[in-house]
């Protein structure tokens, strides 16, 4: 069975939870080879052998963390020579894309960015994409060299599926080119406690509507377990970080459940949220776009029906 | 200092977006369009820098006919003069291609310091061709910038992408901006009028030294099997808070299981 290359994504070994929907995928296409990529590999091992990777590339070395992404498309590049994979499958993030469009070049393949879906079908590999908003839903297929497919987060359901991987070390050169770009400063990943945006079952955002005043959508948030998103009229307002933005120039959110409270729904804000399973909106204007797409709505402030809504769930779980 | 700035000509987001029916390419004809929001902050970042020094701030787009449109806001904006890449066999072309032509346009324009783009074309949005430039171009690429600092030859930037990194690159290097680095201006009437006199060129795929048949719709790398209309999302149960709004959304919550 053909080799299919997933690129790790990881903090220093953190294995982030798109790589074991990335291996769940890989495993319906051909046979998952996790291709790790920097420094932390012990801590990454346990994970990738728990979601199926029949072999590991790994490829340590602290130029590879100094440097934006160049050096490792280099290092997939040098891989994908090697095993002649039948895919290569990356996470749908800014380091993700950048690195995907520069191994596009190197390796002179089509690319599709942002798929929903990947499947194996008679035509070949099939991606289901989701653009302008929402508004088509779009299937592809890369027709010239190794299909390259980066994928949005909660595409599949992680399934485990133990395996005993095959360790390769790679060999790392990178040229001078690739280290034009120098990090000289990461900021910690913010710890909120709550699950990552990006990654989360449920989402909880506010916007204007909170008038600044995020307690009610954080309280929520808690009570079920959620995340914390921010529309950008928020974000701009300076009442929430925008790491937190969903929409077009912020995170893009697939959660089984997006609770918008205050937000009124421009194709922006909904641009980075209408994979959203189930949608449910608290606003006081009756009038608000964002009512169109809700599966369950409260006309109402979100000052008062937020803190009852959370009264109730934090008793219905009592 | 020479400074190009990549724009790109969109359907309106606010405008229906929709494909073309015969070959799935998106319907840049029948729709409004628009200098894509997201360059407007590479335009303006250029321009910052040419109002605070010297510098030549070249405006550069691929795309048909009312592409141009792009070149004159941008021109309008402020920057010198234009680019407008232009040939029939362009229709349909992917970011690879794309980003050859740009490539090209760029090497053509000679002895650039600085490339500003948008961090995603607003249509496409695949925030690929930035990078693939750089690759191209064998250039420094730093993307997803919310802010930037250039000292002599460097550039020193804030770049937001899952975490936020400082990143630093020594001219020559392409730069992708956010909607975080800086308040883009309104053209002044002023601008306007100026816009009206300033140089722009058209060039060809042959001007490029590019051949037709590696660009377009029958070269790209990825095919489109199909397009499907999403259904609107049908609107649930809205209820007015009458006291019990909250309550209500609990409810609503536990029967969907999510409590
Ligand atoms: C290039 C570009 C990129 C953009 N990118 C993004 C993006 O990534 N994400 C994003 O979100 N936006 C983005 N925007 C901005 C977008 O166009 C909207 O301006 C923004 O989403 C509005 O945020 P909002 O809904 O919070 O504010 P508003 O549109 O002001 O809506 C506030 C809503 O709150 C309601 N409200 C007020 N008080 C209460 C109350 N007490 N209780 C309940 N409801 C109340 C109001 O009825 C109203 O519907 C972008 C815009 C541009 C031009
Ligand atoms: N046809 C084009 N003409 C000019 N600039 C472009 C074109 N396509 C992409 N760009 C630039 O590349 C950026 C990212 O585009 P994309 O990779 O399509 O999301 C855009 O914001 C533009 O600055």
């Amino acid at each position: 069975m053909a080799e299919i290359l997933v690129l790790v994504d990881h903090a220093d070994g953190a294995v982030r939870k798109t790589t074991t929907e990335l291996l769940t995928i890989a495993r319906r296409l051909g046979e998952p080879s996790a291709v790790f990529i920097g420094s932390g590999y012990d801590a990454a091992r346990d994970t990738l052998a728990q979601f199926g990777a029949a072999k590991v590339y790994v490829a340590e070395n602290p130029e590879l963390v100094d440097h934006l992404v160049a050096p490792q498309a280099e290092v997939l590049a040098q891989v994908a020579a090697t095993a002649q994979p039948a895919a290569i499958l990356l996470a749908s993030n800014p380091d993700g894309k950048e690195i995907a469009a520069r191994l596009a070049i190197k390796l002179e393949s089509g690319l599709i960015t942002d798929a929903v879906d990947v499947v194996a079908a008679d035509a070949g590999i099939t991606t289901t994409q989701s653009v302008f908003a929402g508004g088509y839903t779009v299937t592809a297929r890369v027709t010239h060299g190794t299909p390259i497919v980066t994928v949005k987060p909660n595409a599949a359901t992680p399934e485990p599926a133990q395996s005993t991987p095959v360790e390769e070390k790679v060999a790392v050169s990178i040229s001078d080119t690739a280290k034009r770009a120098r990090i000289v400063e990461r900021a910690a990943r913010g710890e909120s406690g709550r699950p990552e945006l990006t990654e989360a079952a449920i989402v909880v955002s506010g916007g204007r509507g909170t008038g600044g005043d995020f307690g009610p959508v954080e309280a929520l948030a808690d009570a079920l377990g959620a995340a914390v998103g921010a529309s950008r009229a928020a974000v701009d307002s300076g009442w929430y970080p925008h790491a937190h933005q969903v929409g077009q120039t912020g995170k893009t959110v697939s959660p089984q459940l997006y609770v918008a409270a205050g937000i009124s729904g421009a194709i922006q804000h909904r641009a980075g949220m209408q994979t959203s399973k189930t949608v449910v909106v608290v606003n006081k204007d009756a009038e608000a776009p964002i009512f169109s797409m809700a599966d369950f709505g409260v006309v109402g402030d979100l000052h008062t029906v937020l803190p009852q809504a959370t009264e109730e769930i934090t008793k219905r779980k009592a | 200092m020479k400074i190009v700035v990549l724009v790109k000509h969109v359907p309106d987001a606010a405008a229906d977006r929709k494909f073309d029916e015969a070959d799935y390419t998106t319907d840049r004809v029948s729709v409004d369009s628009i200098l894509s929001e997201l360059d407007e902050y590479a335009v303006e970042e250029a321009l910052k820098i040419s109002d605070a020094g010297d510098a030549e701030v070249i405006a550069v787009t691929m795309g048909p006919e009312q592409a141009q449109d792009a070149i004159k806001r941008a021109l309008q904006m402020g920057a010198d003069s234009g680019v407008h890449v232009l040939d029939e066999a362009l229709h349909g072309s992917d970011a690879l291609a794309t980003s050859q032509v740009l490539a090209a346009a760029i090497e053509k324009v000679g002895e650039v310091d600085l490339v500003f783009t948008g961090m995603a074309s607003t249509d496409g949005g695949m925030s690929v061709v930035p990078a693939m430039l750089a690759e191209r171009l064998q250039l420094a690429h730093v993307g997803f910038v919310g802010e930037l600092t250039l000292d002599g030859g460097t550039v020193r930037a804030r770049r937001d992408a899952d975490v936020t990194e400082t990143v630093e690159a020594a001219l020559p290097a392409i730069v992708s901006v956010t909607d975080q680095i800086n308040e883009p201006r309104y053209p002044s009437f002023k601008g306007i009028m100026a816009a009206k006199k300033k140089p722009v060129q058209t060039w060809s795929l042959a001007d490029l030294g590019i051949d037709a048949g590696s660009v377009g719709l029958s070269a790209a790398w990825s095919v489109v099997a199909s397009v499907t209309a999403r259904p609107p999302r049908t609107q649930g149960e809205v209820v007015t808070d009458e006291g019990d709004g909250g309550a209500k959304l609990a409810a609503y919550l536990a029967d969907q299981k999510f409590i």
